[in-house]
């Protein structure tokens, strides 16, 4: 009796998740077609050009110095996130299993540090950096970045490791393990799923930061993608739009395909997140 | 034999190691005395002149001065250095009273060892121990003072300057700076040009974070309740395919998006047109900047929410649905009484997180409109602003470093009175017991 109601609701659904799918998927459809397009305007007539070419990305490559912020960017995202992952890995641990005095206070140090606007100590280390003639350094920012992880993915991974029963460090202690040897054979083996989020984390972070980046890096070679793409959308926006959006799907396709593939971590530690509370 | 702990704890308070060496532990006292020389060497010889610099923020200003018949330029005292500097002091005196204070300590429980009799530690044997039982603090040592360097003390910094007249024409180190106290603030909440541009920069980042928070998340429950619907299909491509924006990295979207939305060009209006509707103002009428800004906002907040809705949709036990099937609901009314208070209950927490992370939600007004367009009754400011571009054009654009720390704190204390609030709330939430 119900039946025709109710193919007609299923219906309606599949007509919605469709519209919803062409939405969701449609700028980055766009900005890939636009990539391969000729001319160099943001105007097109049709969604898939007439015409195909790749001179926009050989254009990328030959007249601006995309390999070398792309090495830049590379050794950036990677540095952050060797040492994010090992300071939040390390002060997490330390915050979930020990009963230390002091650990309340540096707990709520962590949830304060989170509340004040990012880029005010941002602004606070640039102007330092540039009175200490420290601008336009790798080094600068993959600490910074770093160091910034603990604060933003700290009550994630204290959830995480608070999970992992204290028994198996128990055993493992009474078999007369060391502290760090239990930390390094037990823990760090058990968190693969924490660690691959909060390092997916934080070299999305680096990968994609162009306002540090930007302050920090004051010279053509020392910059990164995401400071480059900024800088063309900024500068020669409507121009040479084809070229931008060359770069755009470079920048985007490693962070995207990361993020589909490693989609089951990232669900967890979203929802793992979440209930911080 | 009772003096020990005594005697041992006095020498340590006269010079640290002192009484680690009076213990007969060689190495471990002659490490903490020569890191006290030099604690005692920086504090007589530095620390009152670096605090005066932090006080005084400087008394000698750049300038020509004669020199003979010349005018030469000399360079005076910088006052952001100073500044550093003096904080900097501050932190590692704080840093050296703590470690006066364990040595102390030290030397007293060593004592009390040696009079019930045992053999104090040698150095290495302390190693070890410290390894041992004091594990967490090693362990903590490099994040913290990691934080402790690059996060702090760069905030305190910055919540400092919101206290001098570090501000466009007053810059070091052509001029000294000068504690102002509260008058940034007086100046934001009184001073017409201030104060008309903050109330109405901070009733939009209101409005907006009320209407960002509500739209993806009531659009991405929606979403993952059409995808969990039982006898729906292909549920894993829907899913993969609506979580694509998230996937994205937003800072090149936002730039797609802002060339989507042009005017002239933009394929949005051109697919428009094909339906009769002409050329919308999208980045460039503030009302439509404004709705321009909140739909691309769902755009790519709507994919999160719904991530987090499906887990809690699999939560909730079947039975209930069928129970309220038998009672003659409806799916409507199964969605209001059963998955809206289900998935509310469990992501109400979530729901002020993201209030809050709204309201500094840099990216998506900065990129997609940059503020404009251009309000002309603001002082460096446009029609969609948050507080926090705001206060990024007013630190790197106008270099006014004085009134955009102002606004730092005073996004900080909304931010922190709203988790404060939302604390207690499901606090007192879960002691309610509503639903477990």
């Amino acid at each position: 009796m119900n039946t025709r109601l109710d193919r007609f609701k299923l219906g309606g659904s599949y007509v919605v998740l469709v519209i919803l799918t062409a939405i969701s998927l449609f700028p980055a459809l766009w900005i890939l077609m636009s990539s391969f397009k000729t001319g160099n305007s943001l105007y097109s007539d049709s969604l898939i050009p007439r015409e195909l070419t790749l001179e926009h990305y050989r254009n990328l490559f030959e007249n601006t110095q995309y390999i070398r912020w792309f090495a830049n960017t590379f050794k950036v995202a990677v540095g952050s996130t060797l040492l994010g992952t090992a300071l939040l890995l390390l002060g997490s641990y330390a915050i979930s299993r020990f009963r230390f005095a002091g650990r309340k206070t540096t707990l709520k140090l962590f949830l304060v540090l989170q509340m004040f606007p990012g880029f005010m100590a941002m602004i606070a280390i640039y102007i330092l950096l540039n009175s200490l003639g420290m601008l336009n350094s790798h080094g600068a920012l993959i600490l910074v970045y770093g160091s910034g992880a603990i604060i933003t993915n700290v009550f994630v991974a204290k959830g995480f490791f608070d999970t992992i029963p204290q028994s198996l460090e128990d055993a493992a202690r009474i078999d007369g393990a060391h502290h760090l040897r239990v930390f390094l054979s037990i823990i760090v083996p058990l968190s693969t799923p924490m660690l691959t989020y909060s390092s997916l984390m934080i070299f999305n972070g680096a990968f994609v930061d162009f306002l540090f980046a930007d302050l920090i890096l004051r010279t053509e070679e020392q910059r990164t993608l995401a400071v480059g793409l900024y800088r063309m959308v900024s500068q020669r926006n409507s121009t040479e739009f084809t070229m931008f959006a060359a770069g755009a799907v470079l920048v985007a396709v490693p962070v995207t395909l990361l993020f589909l593939f490693l989609q089951r971590f990232l669900i967890e530690g979203l929802t793992a997140g979440a209930s911080k509370g | 034999m009772t003096a020990h702990r005594i005697a041992g704890a006095w020498l340590s308070v006269l010079l640290p190691g002192l009484g680690q060496l009076y213990h007969r532990q060689l190495g471990k006292g002659l490490s903490f005395a020569a890191v006290a020389a030099a604690g005692w060497y920086a504090i007589v010889f530095q620390l009152a002149e670096r605090i005066e610099g932090l006080l005084t923020l400087g008394t000698n200003p750049s300038g020509f001065r004669k020199v003979g018949k010349l005018s030469v330029m000399m360079e005076g005292d910088h006052s952001i250095f100073l500044m550093v500097e003096g904080l900097i002091a501050l932190f590692l005196a704080f840093l050296f009273a703590a470690f006066y204070l364990l040595c102390v300590r030290d030397a007293y429980r060593t004592g009390m060892l040696r009079e019930r009799g045992d053999v104090p530690p040698r150095l290495k044997e302390s190693l070890k121990q410290a390894g041992y039982k004091h594990f967490a603090y090693v362990v903590l040592f490099i994040p913290l003072s990691a934080v402790l360097f690059l996060t702090v003390l760069p905030l305190v910094f910055s919540i400092l300057l919101a206290f001098t007249n570090y501000a466009d024409p007053v810059l070091p180190p052509a001029h000294l700076l000068d504690w102002v106290g509260l008058q940034n603030f007086v100046n934001m909440l009184r001073m017409d040009i201030w104060s008309g541009t903050f109330t109405g920069i901070l009733s939009w980042t209101i409005v907006w974070a009320v209407l960002a928070t509500v739209t993806t998340y009531v659009g991405g429950v929606l979403v993952a309740i059409l995808i969990s619907q039982p006898r729906l299909r292909w549920k894993r491509f829907w899913r993969t395919a609506l979580i694509v924006p998230f996937a994205i990295p937003n800072m090149v979207s936002l730039l797609v998006m802002r060339n989507m939305f042009n005017n002239q060009f933009g394929p949005v209006n051109r697919y428009l047109a094909y339906f009769g509707i002409e050329g919308i103002p999208w980045l460039t009428d503030p009302f439509w900047a404004k709705a321009t800004v909140i739909l691309v906002n769902m755009w790519i907040g709507m994919p999160v929410t719904m991530i987090l809705a499906f887990g809690v949709l699999t939560t909730i036990p079947k039975d209930w649905y069928e129970a309220a099937e038998v009672d003659g609901a409806g799916t409507f009314q199964k969605l209001r009484h059963i998955t809206f208070p289900m998935v509310l209950f469990s992501t109400a927490p979530l729901l002020i997180m993201q209030f809050a992370g709204n309201m500094n939600n840099f990216n998506v007004i900065y990129l997609l409109t940059n503020g404009d367009p251009v309000n002309i009754d603001y002082q460096f400011a446009g029609h969609t602003d948050l507080l926090v571009t705001w206060l990024y054009k007013l630190a790197l654009n106008q270099s006014q470093f004085s009134y955009a720390s102002v606004i730092g704190i005073a996004i900080f204390l909304i931010v922190a009175s709203l988790s404060i609030w939302s604390y207690t709330r499901t606090k007192s939430y879960r002691e309610e017991d509503m639903i477990q």
